[in-house]
Parts: C-alpha cells; structure tokens; sequence
C-alpha cells in the first residue's frame, strides 16, 4: 500500500535537548494513527518536526514519494499537510470566515472545500461574521480543523482535539475523523486521552522518552496490558498539556 | 484670535499632523508584521524629499521624480529587510532594532555624501498662488499633502481589507506560527511591510519637501514626531497611526498659538512621555487584526 505520510530515523528538539529521538512511522491515505504518550514524551515536538515548524536535526519525512524533510510549513501545507496545532493557533482578531479563507490561502478556489468544511461543522456557518475568539473552545476546535481542512491536506496532523473540551463536543469532533477517513485523508493523532483515540484509530504508536516504543493496531493496543496500565484511564493526566514542556 | 487665524492654525496643525501620520503608519506597518520599531523610518521620509530634489534638479519632470523617489525608498526598505534583518533575524528584537539605528546613521551619511549637506528646494506641484478659504489663506501645496494622505490611506485600507496580501499581513500581525501553518510565507510579508514603509515614508517627504524644504539630516526630527504618533495611536493599529498623526499636529499648532513656536518641538516628547506612562497601548488602543 503507498503511504501518504512516511517518518523515517526522525530527532529533533531544542537548544541541545533532544526531544524526538529516531522517530519513524507511517500513514496510509484514508488511515486515522493515534500517537500516545504521556506529557514531554515528544508528541507535539514531533508534529512540529513533520511539519516544519521545527527544523529536525536528523532523519526524513516523506509525503508521497517525496522528501520534504526540514522544508518550512508554507512549504508543505502545498504539499498537503494541515497542522492542527495545539491551541488551536487560530487568528483569533479575525472573522471565522477571514480564518478560513486563510486556511485557503495556498490555493486559488476554495469555494468547493468551503461548502464540504461548512457541511462538516454547521456550527461555522451561523458565525462566519464573528471574530474567532468570541467562539466557544468547541468551536474554536472546528474551526481550526475547518481552516486545516480548507488547504485540501492529503495529511492532517492533530494534535490534542480534545483539550479542555467537554465530552458531548469531542464526541463531535471526533465523528468528523471519520468522515475524514472517508474522504480518504491520512490523519496523525496525538491524543492524551488513550481511549477516545484508540476507538477512533486504525493503528497506533506508543511514544515514551521521545522514542516510539509500542506499535500496533487500534484493538492490540487497547488490549495490552502495558498501554492499559500506562494510558488508558489516567484521565486525572490531562490538566497538564505537553506545552509546559515543550513551548 | 480670529476665526481666520484659527483656521489658519487649523491648516497647519493638520498639514503637519498628515505628514506624521504617514510616517506613522510606516513605523506600524513594520510593528505589526515584525514587532520590532524600524528607526530607519525618518530617512526613508528623508530619502522621499531628497530625491524628488535630486530628480527635479537634475531636469526630470517633477511628478516622474516624485514617482521614482517613491519606488527607489521602497526598494531600500525591502533591502534593509531583505540583506540587513533577515540574515539574523535569530538575533532577537533588540539586536534588530539597533541594526536599523546603523541602517538610518547609513543612508544618512551616505546622502549627504552624494548630495551634499545644504537644504534642497523643490518646487511645488502646482504653483505657489494661495488659496483663500474662509479668510485664511492657504498654499495649495498644504492641499496636496491633506489630499495624498487621503489616497494612500485609502489604499491602505483596500489593501488590508480587500486583497489577498492584505490578508497574510494582518495574519502575521497575530501570530507568525499561525500563518506559515497556513501556506504564508512570512518573510515574503516582513519584507513587504518594510517595503510600503518606505514607500508611504518616502511619499510623506517628497509631497512636504516644497513646503518645508529639504536636507540630508531632516530624517530623525520626523522619525521622532512619526514614532510619537504611531505610540499616541497604539503601535500597530493603522487607524490608531493616522489619528495619532493628526492629534499630534493639532497639539503642536495649538502650542505654538497658545504657547510659544519654541516649544514646537517639545510636544512630540511630551506626548511620547505621557502615552507611554499613562496610556501604553496608545489613545485607540486596539490591535491591527481587530477592526478592519
């Protein structure tokens, strides 16, 4: 099967602490992976290394067949992949419909992918005229899906969907991923909450140290005993986001 | 006091307070997308009136000198970003602030080196015959400089609410981070900033030169006055920039009625003073992003 999203011997980090270590990983087209881990254990830093938006001191990510390792993120949202970025990033000054149009920018006609976020997330469309900020966290949430989503990505990187959201909400959220996969988008999730993500992935990986140390699919892994013990419901963990660390 | 004479105030106050708020608007347009204070700002106003000199004195058509003054101020600006800043962009706000202190000491000595250190005339742009206006009389050039920051303010607001770039640059106003996630590149829009900087700077010198005269150190008077104003607006709100601009010129045509012309001068460092202690986010105090 071609991958949409190859990771290969990935480092990265900042100053002189390495925060992502020999990292490599794989996504298919239409795939939802889930990428556990505890707060530090490198989750967010890798997405960033992917991305772009940390400049990886070793190793490769390729989209495709091709190699964009290390190029900047305006880069790589043409050559589609969508950070949704813990917090969210959203331009909060702005209309949502100024959001999304930036979520557009790097293409000419986003009427079509307009239409599909808004069908989405109906919510977005009663509010097209208020600023960002004024919105709900749920909201907010959509609407930065909705504005990674208006860059056509073939990858979607999510990082932390559910933070500091109430259940009906991520329940929601959470719904859209599977409409993702349908529309055949590779999708990273990284997800503190163990459960939530393993119900909604295909495959997952396990980080602990900035390694990778478990792989394995969605039904594997929610029954192992290590990742049980270890992930699945250490809710009281959440409060505190890989940000303390990492930002 | 007449009411001639207050008008004639009036006209004054406002012709100053246009060029200061196109000075302003320079400083804000480089705050907002870089978050860094371009002390090179005033001899960008300089560079505008010494080269229509320049231009006009060397036989080419004054609005063709005016032009190209513009055009070659703006290309500076994008150079100063582009081979300056940018190279060490990871140096930090502070180091790239006092990076472009070198850049205004540069163009100024570099001026006066090829121009010369004695005040230049430029004629104005159509005749000198003063129009009467209510009993005050009023030189058309004045009309010139109220009516050019009419338009380029006005095109500033086009820019920003209508167009694609204007949209990247309220983008990197909020968060550069957000921006480049979405496919802007940002450094394309730092230099651009600094590019229209130049250009409004450069305009603001060329269109005051045939009132004011002109010479190669007239930079940092402006920058200070341009800087004060841009502060009495809020850093970073074009709104705020041209009202700041307009209120300083006012305050000081009423101190040079009420007061003295001696303290002319002083009322730009009063203003700075008191907004930076009293009022630091600047009498309209909203951020770029926010209102257009």
């Amino acid at each position: 099967m071609s991958e949409a999203l190859v990771v290969d011997g990935l480092s990265a980090g900042y100053g002189r602490v390495e925060v992502v270590r020999e990292v490599s990983l794989r996504v298919a087209p239409g795939e939802v992976v889930a990428l556990l881990g505890s707060n530090g254990a490198g989750k967010s830093t890798l997405l960033k290394a992917i991305c772009g938006l940390v400049a990886p001191w070793a190793g490769t990510v390729s989209i495709g067949h091709e190699d964009v390792t290390g190029r900047p993120p305006e880069h790589l949202v043409r050559r589609g992949v969508a950070l949704v970025p813990e917090g969210r990033m959203l331009f909060g000054a702005l209309t949502v419909s100024d959001n999304l149009a930036l979520g557009a920018y790097a293409h000419r006609d986003p009427t079509q992918v307009r239409e599909r976020v808004l069908s989405l997330f109906p919510v977005l469309a009663s509010r097209l005229g208020q600023r960002a900020s004024t919105l709900s966290g749920g909201e907010q949430q959509m609407l930065a899906i909705g504005r990674a989503l208006m860059s056509r990505p073939q990858v979607m990187l999510l990082d932390e969907p559910s933070l500091g959201l109430a259940p009906r909400v991520v329940a929601d959220i959470f719904d859209v991923l599977d409409e993702l996969r349908a529309d055949g988008i590779a999708v990273l999730l990284v997800e503190q909450d163990a459960n939530l993500a393993l119900k909604h992935a295909d495959r997952g990986y396990v980080m602990r140290g900035g390694r990778i140390v478990m792989e394995g699919s969605a039904r594997d892994l929610r029954s192992n005993d290590d990742v049980r013990l270890a992930y699945l419901g250490s809710w009281h963990r959440k409060e505190r986001s890989d940000a303390d660390l990492e930002s | 006091m007449t009411s001639a004479d207050v008008l004639q105030f009036v006209a004054s106050g406002l012709q100053n307070g246009a060029i200061y708020a196109l000075v302003a608007l320079g400083f804000t347009l480089v705050f907002a997308s870089t978050g860094i204070i371009n002390f090179a700002q005033g001899e960008f106003y300089m560079l505008g009136g010494m080269l229509v000199a320049a231009g006009v004195a060397a036989g080419v058509p004054l609005g063709v000198s005016v032009a190209g003054a513009v055009v070659i101020t703006s290309a500076v600006g994008c150079l100063i970003e582009r081979a300056v800043l940018r190279p060490v962009r990871s140096a930090g706000p502070l180091a790239l602030i006092i990076i472009t202190i070198g850049c205004s000491m540069l163009l100024k000595s570099w001026i006066r080196h090829l121009f010369g250190p004695d005040e230049r005339a430029v004629p104005p742009f159509s005749g000198s015959e003063p129009v009467a206006l209510a009993g005050a009389l009023i030189q058309p050039q004045v009309l010139w400089v109220l009516g050019i920051t009419v338009v380029a303010a006005a095109g500033l607001t086009v820019l920003y609410r209508w167009t694609r770039l204007g949209l990247a640059m309220r983008a990197c106003s909020i968060s550069h981070d957000a921006a480049r996630i979405v496919g802007i590149d940002t450094a394309r829009v730092v230099m651009l900033s600094f590019g229209l900087s130049g250009a409004l700077g450069a305009l603001a010198g060329a269109v005051v030169a045939p009132i004011t005269q002109t010479a190669y150190d007239v930079g940092a008077r402006m920058g200070l006055k341009g800087f004060a104003a841009a502060v009495l607006g809020g850093l970073g709100d074009p709104v705020g920039a041209i009202v700041g601009g307009l209120v300083l010129g006012l305050l000081e045509s009423g101190a040079v009625a009420v007061v003295s012309g001696t303290y002319k001068d002083a009322v730009a460092l009063v203003v700075l003073l008191l907004v930076l202690v009293l009022r630091p986010q600047g009498i309209i105090g909203r951020h770029l992003g926010e209102k257009l």
